[in-house]
């Protein structure tokens, strides 16, 4: 759904709402999947992302949506100088992710490793800063960053949806979509849950005590 | 949001009011938020495109390669030319302003995009200093401008690596032009022709920015792009029409884009950008964009 305050918005940091704001944007989504700024980082720019990243500060941006900073952080600007302090190694390559138009010229794939937690996910900028994330770790999913978001890994059972919504329902968090895929029937089933308030830290720790739930992160809400 | 202007601009002769009100309800009931809160919203961008403008007409600012800044100063203190004194000058300083700050990697409002970040505070910003025009008026018409730009983001694009250019600055001195429109007390009806019009007027631009910087000619194509918009209002508003509705004007903006070679979105690869002068340049500033 597009928000009339997505088109007047962001307010950013310069000098592109692709390049700079929405991959910004991105970065901070890889983040929340590791819940923190990682210890390594694999950035895969594709596209417009590869040939004209550089002068956009597209390498800039993301990597300071890795330590948490939000499109219109002034510390933008200085974030590689940062990140050297940060302890955060990352490393960024110029690839081919497939052809146009099932692959968006801003395309991004993102590795990130903190402690235990090791994520890929891959998203593209669409402009004026949206962004739409299209596979985390090889699930196919759809998260546009415009709500907070639930993405979890669970075994496909009977009645686990119905569960999950008791427990989002008891903790007063409503659910704006949900969405379920998985790589084949009775495999794991991959579940984005868009909800219209940031769950507690205490949702999350019921959701994963789920015997059936493999893992779970809350994505925070980055654009409108 | 609304899908056409079409739509929008029946629904709001239905009701008899305004393109702002209709878009200002519809959003509120999408977000499930109140149209105070979203006008609020639009109020916080209208301060930071105001702070832009100020920062930008000082001259001090410089973009990292140093290809762009300085020229919004220019025209507020430099020889007069035949606009001297004029709000079209105003209005072509205000662009420069915005987009220098842009560059220089300081903070704007992206309306639609931060590469055309320039047209809309310009027109806008220009035309009610000029008239005495209040804030509230100034919030009506960011929320016209942001239908008109939800309208072209669902049917074509804006993004210049999908459309070229035609899809940040075309789209950015469409949204102003209808924008301005309503400001200045035009219909809704012609708020769709002033749109129409700008649109039509850019057509074809391409996204060829030296080195892939938002530098050159960005800074400039929102100066263009802001006249291109003040000349679709002067018409609007004395009541000339465009044949063509608005809707399928950007129809057509979407599918030029979208058959516009790879070298012409924003890729560096072709128009500015592959020129003798314009490979040069890009190739003398990287290297001073890596020193810093």
């Amino acid at each position: 759904m597009v928000s009339i305050l997505d088109i007047i918005g962001p307010v950013m940091v310069g000098p592109s709402s692709s390049h700079t704001a929405g991959a910004c944007r991105l970065g901070l989504i890889a983040r929340d999947l590791v819940a923190g700024t990682p210890e390594t980082a694999l950035i895969e720019l594709h596209g417009s992302f590869a040939r004209t990243g550089e002068g956009h500060g597209t390498d800039k941006a993301i990597v300071g949506g890795l330590l948490g900073f939000r499109p219109d952080d002034e510390r933008l600007r200085d974030a590689l100088g940062i990140v050297e302090r940060e302890g955060l190694d990352w490393r960024f390559e110029k690839t081919t992710l497939g052809e146009e138009p099932e692959v968006h010229p801003n395309t991004v794939r993102i590795s990130v490793k903190r402690q235990h937690r090791q994520h890929v996910m891959l998203g593209a900028s669409l402009g004026a800063g949206r962004i739409r994330v299209s596979q985390i770790d090889g699930y196919p999913v759809e998260v546009d960053g415009s709500h907070h978001t639930i993405v979890m890994v669970a075994e496909d059972i009977k009645g686990s949806i119905a569960r999950i919504a008791g427990i989002l329902s008891d903790a007063g968090v409503n659910i704006a979509t949900l969405r379920l895929s998985r790589k084949h029937r009775g495999g794991d089933a991959f579940m984005v849950i868009e909800v219209d308030e940031r769950p507690e830290d205490a949702v999350g720790a019921a959701l994963k005590g789920l015997p059936w739930v493999r893992w779970t992160h809350r994505i925070d809400k980055v654009g409108g | 949001m609304y899908h056409s202007l079409h739509d929008a601009i029946a629904d709001a002769e239905r009701k008899g009011t305004t393109l702002a009100r209709c878009a200002l309800e519809i959003e509120s009931r999408d977000q499930g938020r109140p149209v105070e809160e979203i006008r609020a919203a639009l109020g916080r961008a209208l301060a930071v495109m105001r702070h832009a403008v100020a920062q930008g007409v000082t001259g001090d600012l410089r973009s990292n390669s140093g290809l762009v800044g300085g020229d919004a100063a220019k025209l507020r203190s430099g020889p007069a030319g035949p606009l001297a004194g004029t709000v079209f000058r105003d209005v072509l300083m205000k662009a420069l302003a915005v987009q220098e700050v842009n560059a220089a990697m300081g903070v704007i409002v992206a309306a639609p995009t931060a590469g055309g970040a320039g047209v809309l505070p310009a027109v806008l910003l220009g035309l009610a200093e000029q008239r005495g025009i209040d804030d509230e008026h100034l919030i009506d018409a960011l929320a016209t401008a942001g239908l008109i730009g939800a309208v072209v983001a669902q049917r074509a694009s804006l993004s210049g690596a999908e459309g070229g250019c035609q899809a940040e600055t075309g789209a950015a001195a469409g949204m102003a032009a209808g924008a301005a429109t309503e400001m200045l007390g035009g219909t809704p009806a012609m708020v769709g022709h002033a749109t129409a019009l700008a649109q039509q007027g850019t057509l074809g631009l391409v996204c060829d920015p030296l080195g892939g910087l938002v530098e050159l000619p960005c800074v400039f194509r929102n100066a263009t792009g802001a006249a291109i918009a003040l000349a679709a209002v002067e018409m609007a508003m004395a009541g000339i029409t465009f044949a063509i509705p608005a809707d399928e004007v950007i129809d057509t903006m979407g599918d030029i884009g979208r058959e516009m070679d790879v070298r012409y979105r924003e890729t560096a690869g072709g128009g500015l950008a592959a020129t003798p002068t314009g490979r040069r340049l890009a190739k003398e500033r990287l290297v001073q964009i890596k020193r810093t």
